[in-house]
């Protein structure tokens, strides 16, 4: 009951000014119950968050006890042996991120200001529509298409010609080692981009429209080309946002599952620095061998190493949130 | 003289700029070529080999076993469509109070600024990690879709002396429906594709499931296992199957677009 009354003054402050207190006062439990219900509900989230964070913590304390920190740098993963070490995922998730974010910001930068400058009105509505559709399409759909169309693709027309172009170079001939069978990093991290691309590009577009128009129009008045005004006038302003945008992408691109399962090559080792050797990620590790471990340290360490992925990620994604919520800020101190 | 080289330096800077302009131009198109190129190609190769592995059989008969002749998706679709309605039923409610309070209540307060972050973050985190998030979507839509109905509609119902849970309910969501509609739509969309966190819930089942309680088949995590299997017939399967899933979504999507568009 106490807890109940303070709530209820606090929510109808509005009422208690709009209407006279008999009129509110006839239902005050219904507005009550419902400020309640909405509360519930977006603490339920937060409460479920940290059940989620609680239960990791839980699920990999025998693995946190028996290798402390020094199983992100560990690269043994022998469940005949029992020992673990994370540094093999580790690396292949932040290596075909850091790929993917390579090719997907410079493609998604020009799909933006496609989108934003140079599309005629009636195709922008069509072909944003189209990007977005590029994000919805489940991740298992790009995975069962990259394993089984676009792997032997590359394999034929780009790794055999780039192996026989780069093998003798020193340094690009390291790279392009191993065996060219479009299974492994270099796929993993094309099929990211593919599918970062459109999250990228809607932020980066939606940041872009930001820009007030007379910053651009008076740039233009100037003289300036459209390249000019979207390097020079619109890229500063929107710089929090893209970055934002930036951000998003990899937190995307280091969480994702089925798709890179399929085109990885699920290899526990590191046998060199290639592209082209198979390897492996934290997400493809957990989805192929979650359901075989058994209780104990096997199972607590892929548990360690989902902890370490929603660390990053998180970590990424508050980063993201924040600069992108600078950049609202500053654009309402602007106008 | 002096006036004349000054002028073709201008010129000639005139022209380099012009020059990196078009540059530019034409690599914002080959970009945006770039990603219609892979969106067409994934849906045609989809529906190429996805077309042929469909027939009555996919929607009627059971996950066969390797290298049957017969068989089809029928258990799988069950159990996607049945995951997808419970998540629907039990996400909805709860993303859409969760939205209202965001929009209504909570505008300021530490709750409030905690849970939309928290929210956010959410949605684009590691899906394999977290299991099911159906109503992150929906919470995010039906917060900007309240936020945007005008206050003067909103004070004119106070005005009248409705108790604030009733203004809610009869103005700011029906006149936000549209929009709600279009959130759960997404959502539901984007948890029909979700294989990662089935992998370790749901598990798989070749069969009918009598009871919820039971390991049960779902479409994704269907496609995965068939799609890995050196097994003909089980590829074909995988391959109807990511049409089917494909065309789902895409379907809800487009859906979802022309009901919000209506209304605006």
């Amino acid at each position: 009951m106490a807890a109940t009354l303070p709530l209820s003054s606090r929510f109808n402050t509005n009422m208690e000014r709009s209407a006279p207190a008999s009129r509110w006062r006839s239902a005050p439990w219904g507005d009550t119950a419902f400020a309640l219900l909405a509360h519930a509900a977006a603490a339920l989230t937060l409460a479920l968050l940290a059940a989620i964070i609680g239960s990791l913590l839980v699920g990999a304390a025998p693995a946190i006890r028996a290798y402390g920190l020094s199983f992100l740098w560990r690269s043994e993963w022998d469940p005949v042996k029992d020992s673990y070490g994370g540094l093999v995922m580790i690396y292949g998730t932040l290596a075909t991120s850091l790929i993917a974010l390579l090719i997907a910001v410079p493609v998604s930068f020009g799909i933006a200001l496609f989108l934003t400058e140079l599309s005629p009105g009636w195709l922008k509505r069509p072909l944003g529509i189209a990007v977005e559709l590029l994000a919805a399409v489940p991740s298992i759909v790009y995975g069962m298409w990259g394993l089984l169309v676009f792997g032997p693709i590359l394999s034929t027309y780009v790794q055999t010609p780039l192996q026989a172009l780069l093998g003798g170079v020193p340094y690009l001939g390291a790279l392009v080692s191993g065996p060219p069978v479009g299974i492994g990093i270099l796929s993993a991290s094309i099929i990211l981009a593919i599918m970062v691309i459109p999250f990228i590009a809607s932020v980066m577009r939606d940041v872009f429209d930001v820009t007030p128009q007379t910053l651009k129009e008076s740039a233009y008045a100037l003289g300036s080309t459209t390249w000019e005004v979207v390097y020079k006038v619109v890229l500063p302003y929107t710089k929090t946002g893209v970055i934002g945008g930036v951000m998003l992408g990899l937190g995307r691109a280091l969480g994702e599952t089925m798709a890179v399962t399929f085109v990885i090559g699920n290899t526990n080792q590191i046998n060199s620095l290639s592209l082209f050797e198979a390897a492996n990620s934290i997400s493809s590790a957990l989805a192929n061998e979650f359901a075989e471990a058994g209780q104990g340290l096997h199972q607590a360490s892929l548990i360690y190493l989902g902890l370490v992925l929603f660390f990053i990620t998180f970590v990424v994604l508050a980063l993201s949130k924040l600069l992108l919520s600078r950049l609202k800020k500053n654009e309402g101190s602007r106008t | 003289m002096s006036a004349l080289t000054r002028d073709a330096s201008r010129i000639a800077h005139h022209r380099r700029r012009k020059r990196i302009n078009a540059f530019a131009l034409v690599l914002s198109l080959a970009a945006m070529a770039f990603g219609m190129f892979w969106l067409v190609w994934i849906l045609f190769e989809t529906a190429r080999l996805g077309l042929g592995g469909i027939a009555l059989a996919t929607f009627t008969q059971m996950t066969p076993p390797p290298q049957a002749d017969a068989g089809g998706l029928a258990n799988a679709i069950f159990g996607s469509l049945m995951m997808v309605g419970l998540a629907t039923l039990l996400g909805t409610p709860i993303g859409v109070m969760a939205g209202v309070y965001l929009a209504e209540y909570g505008q300021k307060g530490w709750l409030g600024s905690t849970t939309r972050f928290i929210n956010d973050i959410m949605l684009s985190a590691p899906s394999i990690v977290i299991g099911l998030f159906i109503y992150s979507v929906v919470i995010r839509t039906t917060e900007s879709m309240l936020s945007l109905i005008p206050n003067a509609l909103r004070e004119a119902a106070y005005a009248l002396g409705a108790p604030k849970w009733r203004v809610v309910m009869s103005i700011t969501l029906r006149s936000a429906w549209a929009g709600v509609m279009t959130g759960i739509l997404l959502a539901v969309a984007r948890i029909a594709g979700e294989t990662a966190p089935l992998l370790f819930t749901a598990l798989s089942n070749q069969f009918w499931i009598s009871s919820l309680g039971q390991p049960m088949a779902s479409l994704p995590v269907t496609i995965f296992k068939f799609a890995m299997s050196p097994y003909e017939n089980w590829q074909k399967l995988a391959w109807a199957g990511v049409f089917i899933i494909t065309m789902g979504v895409l379907l809800l999507n487009i859906l979802a677009r022309v009901l919000f568009r209506d209304k605006h």
